[in-house]
């Protein structure tokens, strides 16, 4: 049964999608991302170092033959400041993708709706696709989906928290409200969490401190990787509804 | 040649063009992206753009983020 997910024409092998910050080196990046089997991994825009040349280069160990780099925003406060990193990104990399944060507030890390807004309309009219990190608001999901988003990737809970899905009823609702791809990014813990979102009929979870955070990172990644899996299978075969009182699975014809 | 480059002076700079520059500074032009006066030139336009005196430049690549 072929269950891929299809975003702007491109196709992609899993649904979960991991970031690549926060390792102890590149070689233990390369082997968590091998081992979650994710298809997307999500980079940052930085300044080259210029000094030091010898320095080793992500993009060494994470081939972008074998999987689709996805630039972020991280860090971007402004409209201005997101819109110069997503185009330079275009210029360094391989496609038009990126995952778009405007950034609202430094404790939080909260996205700053109205500006995710504005940078949305303006990238997605240059050609960008993009995949704009959002709050768990079904209207704003609804407004962004009209601003020309890819899909739109509402947070489970704060970047790095690990708290979980934080509110499962509006991912549900923003599920219902738009007719694009829904993608959870941001603040799950463990593969339970990643199992829920996708449980809830969530298209893909992007997901980075709760594999790089983890004490064994790569065993980490492959819990994850079953996580996504079992959430989408038991999604789509459709869980039993909730009932109050019990029903036996035993019969009581023959009892003696 | 005086130019700014990722926010530092760099005197002496002997490149004429953007491509000139990435070879003198071992950088491999396909990883990156550059601005020049917060212009971003384009990858193909590398050996033909010729940098002046004063010029600030912002060279990117990707690293590790979420």
């Amino acid at each position: 049964m072929e269950d891929k997910l299809v975003i702007n024409g491109i196709e992609f092998k899993s649904r979960l999608w991991v970031g690549t910050g926060k390792y102890k080196d590149f070689d233990e990046t390369a082997r968590a991302i091998e081992a979650s089997g994710a298809d997307v991994v999500t980079v940052a825009v930085r300044r080259v170092n210029i000094t030091d040349r010898k320095s080793e280069n992500l993009l060494d160990f994470v081939d972008p033959k074998k999987y689709k780099i996805l630039p972020n925003t991280a860090g971007c406060y402004t409209v201005e400041d997101a819109l110069r990193y997503s185009r330079l990104a275009r210029e360094a990399g391989v496609s038009d993708m990126i995952k778009l944060e405007v950034i609202g507030d430094e404790k939080t890390l909260f996205p700053d709706v109205i500006g995710l807004l504005e940078a949305t309309g303006i990238l997605a009219k240059e050609g960008f696709t993009v995949f704009p990190y959002t709050n768990d608001d079904p209207i704003m999901a609804k407004r962004l989906a009209d601003a020309g988003a890819a899909a739109v990737m509402p947070l489970a809970a704060p970047i790095g928290s690990g708290l979980g899905i934080r509110n499962p009823y509006n991912l549900k609702i923003i599920l219902e409200t738009i007719n694009l791809p829904v993608i959870v990014d941001a603040g799950v813990g463990t593969a339970s969490d990643v199992a829920i979102a996708m449980e809830l009929g969530c298209d893909a979870v992007l997901l980075n401190t709760a594999i790089a955070g983890a004490k064994d990172p790569i065993a980490m990644a492959e819990a994850m990787k079953h996580g996504v899996l079992a959430g989408r299978l038991a999604y789509k075969a459709g869980r039993i509804p909730r009932k109050l009182y019990a029903t036996a699975s035993s019969p009581i014809e023959g009892m003696l | 040649m005086r130019l700014k480059i990722n926010g530092e002076i760099k005197d002496n700079i002997r490149a004429a063009t953007l491509k000139e520059l990435l070879e003198e500074l071992e950088i491999i032009s396909g990883r990156v992206a550059i601005e020049v006066n917060e212009a971003i030139v384009k990858r193909a336009d590398y050996d033909t753009f010729r940098l002046k005196e004063g010029d600030v430049l912002e060279i990117v690549n990707f690293v590790g983020g979420g």
